[in-house]
């Protein structure tokens, strides 16, 4: 399993971790009514659990078994799949604590937050889209060591 | 596929199936009124789709996928697997009761039983997890200079 792979799939399973202990808590809270105030986690809950469990998870397994570039193993720009992992932790952070922070400092010194954090997912997923669209190919269409995945024209 | 797997993914097929039937009743109620309380099965529909059947499927396929431990113990301690399986399921069914229950009126067996089926969920994800962190590693090192000749 590549290092881009590892970190990926590590973080998910934190946010999954993380995600489930804030549903449990929501989820008790729904029959005692003790905690009011941790229902402003509840957009945490559900953007650790789709993003950073969900989709993170997919992104890394995606990076470690779609086929390769070539027959030396080549998986293409790795920047890529790290700038998408470094942008959609920062904006699953900056969209989970949006609203637990702007009930202490108040929602118009945070509103930079939540926009800041939707630009962050959209660039991120671009990123990792761009690195695995040339991936997504045929089984048996790697071309032959030597060839650049240009000169190779498989066959279906 | 090993029978850990296999249980995993057919029974997330089937939270999979139970959930779209839940769900298109409640399409079919916002257009076609069937029953004024049929919406109190909103959250109970999400968690079936997103914990009963995705990530239970993507339990049950990185159990049987995920690089191995160790040649003896190809996958670790399997109680982990099962335990997590018991513990979610349990969970999931609990709260599908129990949700809709205490939203209709709420008393304090059915607050207890949100309460544990929160635990039994939290308890199962968790289990997953410490079952498969070990598997999640990069490939390791092969020494040649070690491996010697001959």
């Amino acid at each position: 399993m590549p290092r881009i792979s590892v970190f990926m799939i590590r973080t998910a399973l934190i946010h999954l971790a993380l995600g489930a202990l804030i549903g449990g808590i929501l989820l008790t809270d729904k029959g005692f009514h003790r905690w009011p105030w941790f229902w402003t986690w509840r957009a945490g809950h559900v953007h650790l659990m789709l993003l950073g469990w969900t989709v993170q998870f997919a992104c890394g397994v995606a990076f470690w078994i779609l086929p390769r570039l070539d027959a030396a193993g080549t998986r293409g720009a790795l920047w890529l799949a790290w700038f998408c992992y470094g942008a959609l932790n920062a904006g699953i952070l900056l969209a989970a604590l949006s609203a637990p922070v702007a009930g202490l400092v108040g929602r118009e010194r945070i509103a930079w937050m939540s926009p800041v954090a939707a630009i962050l997912f959209v660039a991120g997923i671009a990123a990792f889209i761009a690195h695995v669209w040339r991936r997504i190919r045929p089984w048996g269409a790697v071309p032959a060591r030597g060839t650049s995945v240009g000169d190779y024209s498989g066959s279906t | 596929m090993h029978r850990q797997a296999r249980v995993y993914v057919k029974t997330a097929f089937v939270q999979l199936l139970i959930s779209v039937i839940v769900g298109a009743l409640l399409l079919i109620n916002a257009g076609l009124p069937l029953h004024p309380r049929l919406g109190l099965f909103l959250p109970v529909y999400y968690h079936l789709l997103m914990v009963g059947w995705a990530t239970q499927l993507i339990g049950g396929v990185a159990l049987w996928m995920f690089p191995v431990r160790s040649r003896e113990r190809p996958r670790g301690d399997e109680r982990l697997g099962w335990m997590a399986y018991g513990a979610l399921n349990g969970g999931l069914l609990l709260r599908a009761v129990a949700e809709p229950a205490h939203a209709i009126t709420p008393r304090s067996w059915s607050a207890w039983m949100l309460a544990v089926s929160a635990v039994l969920q939290v308890c199962g994800v968790w289990f997953l997890i410490i079952a498969l962190w070990p598997r999640v590693r990069e490939r390791p090192k092969v020494n040649r200079s070690s491996m010697g000749g001959g």
